[in-house]
């Protein structure tokens, strides 16, 4: 069934060509139905993708290059059941984003939908190549339909800056991967991800190899919108459509860290001191996850909001494939399918204020959200902070497990924090927005931004029911039975170097799978009292943050002096200028290349 | 943060910057003796093989041709990005321009030779890409170049027909969608995709390569008309302002 | 004299870099991102170079005789339209950013922040 993989990129490709192409020859009604259909359709190829991924990896040689007297000459798609899972929330994710596009955008033009659609093909790709250039096309193809798709509103300005910064700063990340290619080109003499794998395993890594890394990971981490790579997001987010926002925010910044992960495990896991690879992703992804959720909770703006909560989780996700450890990259796993299906629900919802009220500003929209719609807003929230049982719960726990495994409590304590701050900011706001609760004015928060003009709100039921479906499917991943040890099996997979450049290079069968219960994962005791743990304290920050004048003066101006600064300071970092932010990108790489440098040597 | 602070901090991480790369590109091997076994291997393969004399081009469109697809494509988005972001510019009406036109007579008629010999050098380039130096894209990217040059040759009424986004936007599909296509039939008769379906014919002459020809001509008409597109709508967009200055 | 190149690529690197961080007009900076592009085109060539190397062309040679690497300039081509596709887009970016602000100064765009 090798047929699949390209068949998954190439319908959505054509498919975009053809309604790009025809948009003066055939309707409007015909067109839209071709492109939900080509999304639609990608989605079951993925999930048919999953069912045959299970028993064997998929590895499909363009044009028929197979690899010759051991060299990998052609470019090859090489699928795992991870890999396979996140195409279909790929999938998932853009296919919600087109129908609520069809109510949403109504005269958005052809070129919108072939854009999503060419997105989709960028990001199915990314997930399914297994070599290193092949990897970096897919990366810039998913880029350039980005940048296009943020600075679609552009009777403004806040449109063009969010696209313009979004589009420098992950170029020079582009860039950076591309020199660091030409750099492990030149090492290893193969551009296959196994076949570098093979040529750099048992070897210690010398200063080529050092450079390569460092700038290969650190393209991948800014598009990964890791901190300090991180500060295109919430300028990107803030101004874009919010289906293309659920797109970006749910699927696209994450495979980011499927480069990551992938290279790691694929190509640079056998060099000797590899791990140490793992502790610089470790720290980058606890300070993403605490920065965050800091972020998030100096927001007024609903979309900014959320851009920094994707940052705070994205952490979270990180730190568990920087911990290296089976349970944690299972965790990071499954932490991904319920945040992708989350966080396009709540983006689904600040679209619908959008239309109804003119305004994604929560002081502004005190008291003005509906019932339905707060439901949606409430799942979401309590899905993201981890509640028993909903939404990230699975991943959390078993990122915990995998840290404990390892002898290192105080990370998830770390990720705990970073996670109930991001969680607290999503229930203040609604609890602003859908109860009235809390003041009018509140000083801490970001200024206000220029309001967004009043969309129109033609099928609003079709989208509160997109939103609502995204949320209520983010919410079953830790419920469905199996999900979890499928997720452990597909981690097992993927970390398996030898296995895979088996199956790529030599073609040699898998051994054959176990057979995989289908219950509800057990969670241990610790990880129910913890996620209750984190969703009080998100009840409590939130409750906090709403009733601050109800403190006692001293409290409050004592609070107020300490924390003034910081924040004061972190909203200035994030300037909307983009020098700065390529200037950060300059000083994380220079950091993390002096750290890997230092932490590869055996120093 | 004040232009000093970013200056403060850009600095050293340059500097640091610096250092790794420069410690990575010492570890090269020296320039000139590539080691690596992938271009040694396709150098001997890909002219028995394919039957194409120009190897980087067998390479771009075959052995890798799934790259060139994904460029196609990247280069198509760019194209519908621009038609997006400009969209709600100022759009020209074909006024009164003045002293648009070149000067003498002498200079439009070089001016067309060279626009003529252009194109034909372009063709040329694109035609005959996979048996000498040359290819689709730079064979496109030159016949679109040349094209622009009529625009300065004859002005606007002349370059009118490049500017008719009716006939350019399907062709731009036809270009990137034919990729696919070809792409596609090899993997309706069961063969993975891309792989080179029709007969090889003589190495060295316009009747080789199999699908390679026919991969070539789709990319340069894809980059040919999405560079024409491209000028369209920067001329569209640019120019006309220009114009209603000067007639102010 | 061996390690030139990779020197010269590395450094237009730093330049390009230095260039788009503190660019003032989004023209200028679209051509600083091209430039630090040039620097991977120029480690690619220089990294697949083979010293009395024909170049990969085989039309009235034998299929044996000793060429450079022909998969950098593969790869080059790509990077080529890859970088004339940003640059397209940021173009227009800035036109539009001139329409609505009257500037391309990118730090004078800074309308979303914070």
């Amino acid at each position: 069934m090798s047929w699949l993989p390209p068949l998954l990129v190439a319908l959505p490709l054509l498919s975009a060509a053809a309604i790009a192409g025809g948009q003066r020859v055939t309707p409007r009604p015909l067109q839209d139905v071709v492109a939900v259909a080509a999304a639609v359709a990608a989605t079951a190829l993925s999930f048919l993708l999953l069912w045959q991924v299970g028993a064997r990896e998929v590895v499909d040689w363009f044009g028929g290059w197979r690899p010759r007297g051991g060299v990998a000459v052609g470019v090859d798609f090489a699928v795992g059941p991870l890999a396979a899972g996140m195409c279909c929330a790929i999938g998932l994710v853009v296919a919600l984003a087109l129908v609520y596009s069809l109510a949403f955008l109504p005269g958005a033009g052809r070129p919108f939908q072939a854009l999503l659609l060419v997105t989709l093909a960028a990001m199915d790709g990314f997930a399914m190549s297994g070599d290193l250039f092949n990897l970096f096309v897919w990366l810039e193809l998913a880029g350039t339909a980005a940048y296009a798709l943020t600075g679609f509103q552009v009777e403004r300005l806040g449109p063009v800056q969010g696209a313009v910064n979004f589009a420098i700063t992950n170029s020079v990340g582009g860039y950076l991967l591309a020199f660091g290619i030409a750099l492990l080109y030149a090492r290893t003499g193969a551009l296959n991800l196994a076949a570098i794998g093979r040529v750099l395993a048992g070897k210690p890594a010398g200063g080529l190899v050092v450079a390569a890394l460092t700038v290969v990971l650190c393209g991948f981490l800014v598009k990964g919108a890791v901190v300090p790579f991180h500060l295109w997001a919430a300028d990107a987010y803030a101004v874009a459509p919010a289906p293309v926002c659920a797109v970006f925010g749910g699927v696209m910044t994450d495979i980011g860290l499927l480069g990551v992960a992938r290279l790691y495990w694929t190509s640079f896991a056998g060099l000797v001191h590899g791990q140490t690879l793992g502790e610089v992703l470790l720290w980058l992804g606890i300070v993403s996850a605490l920065l965050g959720g800091a972020m998030a909770f100096l927001q007024r703006h609903l979309k900014r909001l959320l851009a920094y909560s994707v940052v705070c989780h994205i952490g979270i996700m990180l730190a568990g494939i920087g911990l290296l450890e089976a349970s944690a990259l299972a965790g990071s796993e499954l932490l991904f399918l319920a945040h992708a299906l989350l966080t396009a629900g709540l983006f689904f919802v600040t679209g619908v204020l959008q239309a109804d009220h003119g305004s994604v500003d929560e002081l502004r929209l005190r008291g003005r959200g509906g019932r339905l719609l707060g439901l949606a807003w409430l799942g979401g929230s309590l899905g993201l902070t981890g509640a028993p049982y909903l939404g990230l719960y699975l991943g959390h726990g078993l990122l915990d497990e995998g840290a404990s495994a390892l002898g290192r409590p105080w990370a998830p304590a770390l990720l705990w924090l970073g996670s109930a701050l991001s969680g607290a900011a999503l229930l203040r706001a609604g609890a602003r927005i859908f109860l009235g609760w809390g003041a009018g004015r509140d000083p801490l928060l970001a200024d206000a931004l220029e309001e967004e003009p009043p969309g129109r709100a033609a099928g609003r039921r079709l989208l509160v029911t997109v939103a609502a479906v995204a949320v209520a499917g983010g919410l079953a991943i830790s419920l469905v039975p199996g999900l979890g040890q499928r997720a452990a099996y597909a981690a097992a997979r993927f970390r398996d170097r030898g296995a895979y450049a088996a199956a790529v290079l030599r073609g040699t069968p898998l051994r054959a799978p176990p057979r995989l219960p289908v219950s509800i994962e057990h969670t241990t005791l610790e990880g129910v009292l913890s996620a209750c743990g984190a969703t009080l304290a998100a009840a409590a920050l939130a409750l906090l943050a709403l009733g601050r004048r109800r403190l006692p003066q001293a409290l409050s101006t004592a609070a107020a002096r300490t924390l003034g600064p910081p924040v004061r300071v972190l909203h200035a970092a994030h300037s909307g200028v983009v020098g700065d932010y390529v200037t950060w990108v300059a000083v994380g790489t220079a950091v993390t290349g002096a750290a890997w440098s230092v932490l590869l040597r055996g120093g | 943060m004040s232009r000093r602070g970013r200056l403060a901090l850009l600095g050293p991480a340059l500097l640091g910057l610096g250092a790794l790369l420069g410690w990575g590109v010492a570890g090269l091997p020296a320039f000139g003796h590539y080691r690596g076994p992938y271009g040694f291997v396709l150098d001997r393969i890909v002219v028995p093989l394919r039957h194409t004399t120009n190897v980087v081009m067998g390479t771009t469109f075959d052995v890798r041709g799934v790259d060139t697809m994904g460029e196609e494509f990247i280069l198509y988005a760019a194209v519908l990005g621009v038609t997006l972001l400009l969209r709600s510019g100022e759009r020209g009406r074909p006024g009164r321009q003045a002293g648009e036109r070149l000067g003498t007579d002498g200079l439009r008629l070089l001016g067309v030779t060279m626009v003529g010999g252009g194109v034909l050098v372009g063709l040329w380039l694109a035609a005959f890409g996979y048996v000498t130096p040359g290819g689709g894209f730079q064979g496109g990217a030159l016949v679109a170049g040349t094209i622009l040059l009529l625009y300065l040759v004859g002005g606007r009424s002349a370059y009118a027909p490049f500017l008719a986004e009716a006939a350019l936007d399907p062709l731009e599909s036809l270009g990137a969608g034919g990729y696919v296509v070809i792409g596609l039939a090899a993997l309706a008769s069961g063969l993975p995709f891309l792989t080179n379906l029709l007969g090889l014919g003589t190495p060295g002459s316009l009747v080789s390569g199999g699908s390679i020809a026919a991969l070539n001509w789709a990319s340069a008409l894809a980059v040919t008309v999405a560079l024409l597109t491209l000028f369209a709508e920067f001329l569209e967009t640019y120019v006309v302002p220009l114009a209603r200055a000067d007639e102010a | 004299m061996s390690y030139l190149p990779y020197a010269v690529a590395a450094w237009i690197c730093l330049v390009g870099l230095a260039g788009v961080a503190t660019s003032r007009n989004l023209v200028h900076l679209a051509v600083c991102l091209t430039v630090m592009q040039s620097s991977t085109y120029v480690l690619l060539l220089s990294v697949g170079y083979v010293a009395g190397g024909r170049a990969p062309i085989f039309k009235g040679a034998k299929p044996g005789a000793k060429a450079v690497d022909p998969v950098v300039q593969a790869l080059t081509l790509t990077d080529v339209v890859v970088s004339v596709a940003v640059v397209a887009l940021i173009l227009a970016l800035a036109l539009d950013a001139h329409r609505l602000a009257g500037t391309v100064d990118p730090d004078g765009l800074a309308d979303v922040h914070g």
